[in-house]
């Protein structure tokens, strides 16, 4: 069996780094049932920034205009798109407008994730307008779908600690703010979440879009979700589980369990990884090989979206990286967690993959 | 006369005081003036950090926190260093003043108002413990 499934790595492998000489081509599988194969392309934090009037902070549009853009180019096309929170700097009205307007430019159906700094201003009032519901799933071609809302917080915090929405919205938007509260998915959605898994078979593969981990990585960040354990409780029966998140504006894997962990990038801006951060106290089981370090004088290093290719109920995302080398996280049937096809192994690492 | 001896015992006694108090030695503080001096420090670092997260600086609304949560990847301890980008060797006040002028599509500060001290001591401050390494990339 592991003879057989490192083959079908390695022959997977080679067909998408073939692929990736080809930056607008969405990957077939080798080996598999393709019947049961599809892809579908991720693209997160924008984060478009009002300044006054009909200026934007140009910096952040150009990198969701850009990702859009690449991805009506792809082909074979994929089956949907996600949108994986913060559209919005400070989850204004005129915000959210020109992040929806630039979304409708996308030739496929898109399904959105709420971000903190798409929610703190109203409570996530305009943004149900534009795109509905904060939490829900759907079924497609075998998978079962999951969109959570990950970056609700204590009631406390929310409703009684801010004079005025404006400064909750700031106090929330703030990464390093000591003032901010930690992520949870909250009691309710657990509930819907444990009803709606219900109608699902245990083999049939779950994959998980949320906007914060999932998982418990340096809470000074909100690399972070505070009720983590419980939501992946729920995962734990399943055969095939996946969370695709975004928030930390980073290339991250890991595996918990039966559950693979990967985060997007931002199409705005890099973020440091916490480690980088000396008085950080960062614990979680690192296994990402990480992303180049950024050279600010490339506008757009270090930020991009991804390709994610669904293989027989378990993900690899390809990184569109804009002004870097493109990077393929899939996982590995042989080791059973998420690997980068070129550089997991420690000799095979470049310089700026080393941060501190 | 003896008034005269009386006071000037007592001129002397004071001068003596004030004398002593004043020429203590270059190199002894106390406790106290420890206490002072990281305070004065740390008032400006707290300064430091309100303008770090302050969309103030620039003229899009963009503040430094936004890339850089508590300074992480600004590598204060590595300048001066060469700088690949610009071709020569910059000290790191200059590139605080690159991001005001990109990111932050704003004026740069001149290098020694106190803006750009507060700035330089915050970024250093959560760099503290790490040992110093010019040049490093």
């Amino acid at each position: 069996m592991s003879n057989q499934t490192r083959r079908e790595f390695l022959r997977t492998a080679g067909a998408i780094a073939a692929a990736s000489c080809l930056p607008m081509t969405a990957v077939e599988m080798a080996f598999a049932d393709k019947s049961k194969n599809f892809t579908f392309a991720y693209i997160s934090d924008a984060h478009i920034q009002h300044i006054k009037g009909a200026e934007f902070v140009r910096n952040w549009d150009r990198g969701l205009i850009r990702a859009v853009a690449e991805a009506n180019l792809l082909e074979p096309k994929p089956d949907f798109v996600v949108f994986g929170g913060d559209l919005a700097q400070l989850g204004k009205k005129s915000e959210l407008d020109h992040g929806a307007e630039m979304l409708s430019k996308l030739n496929y159906k898109t399904y959105c994730v709420m971000g903190e700094h798409d929610y703190y201003l109203d409570l996530g009032e305009y943004w149900s307008k534009l795109f509905g519901d904060h939490y829900y799933s759907w079924d497609h071609k075998g998978v079962h779908f999951v969109v959570l809302n990950s970056i609700l917080t204590y009631d406390e915090w929310t409703h009684e600690r801010w004079p005025t929405a404006e400064q909750r919205m700031l106090e929330m938007a703030g990464l390093d703010n000591p003032n901010g509260s930690p992520f949870m998915v909250g009691e309710k959605q657990r509930k819907w979440l444990e009803k709606d898994l219900k109608k699902v078979s245990k083999d049939t593969p779950v994959v998980v879009f949320s906007h914060s981990p999932i998982q418990k990585i340096y809470a000074g960040w909100n690399f972070w979700t505070q009720d983590a354990e419980e939501v992946q409780a729920l995962l734990k029966p399943f055969d095939d589980v996946t969370v695709v998140y975004g928030h930390v504006h980073q290339i991250q894997y890991n595996q918990i369990g039966n559950i693979s962990f990967n985060a997007v990038m931002a199409t705005a801006w890099p973020w440091p990884y916490p480690e980088s951060y000396v008085h950080a106290d960062v614990k979680w089981p690192n296994m990402t090989v990480p992303m180049n370090r950024a050279d600010p004088f490339f506008e757009r290093d270090a930020t991009g979206w991804q390709m994610v290719d669904l293989d027989r109920g378990r993900v690899g995302l390809r990184y569109n990286l804009y002004d870097n080398t493109d990077r393929t996280v899939a996982y590995n049937r042989d080791t059973g967690r998420p690997e980068d096809m070129d550089f997991q192994d420690e000799a095979d690492r470049v310089p700026p993959q080393t941060h501190y | 006369m003896r008034y005269k001896i009386a006071g000037l015992v007592v001129v002397a006694a004071v001068l003596a005081l004030v004398i002593g108090r004043v020429a203590t030695r270059a190199d002894e503080f106390t406790e106290e003036d420890l206490k002072r001096w990281e305070s004065e420090f740390m008032s400006v670092v707290k300064d430091g950090r309100e303008l770090w997260v302050s969309a103030e600086l620039g003229t899009n609304g963009v503040a430094c926190a936004q890339c850089h949560p508590n300074a992480a990847n600004t590598h204060p301890e590595t300048y001066p260093k060469f700088q690949q980008q610009l071709g020569r060797v910059v000290a790191f006040r200059e590139m605080i003043n690159w991001c005001l002028m990109n990111p932050l599509e704003g004026e740069p500060l001149e290098l020694d108002e106190y803006r750009m001290i507060a700035m330089e001591a915050y970024a250093t401050y959560e760099r503290r413990g790490v040992p110093l390494a010019p040049g490093k990339h």
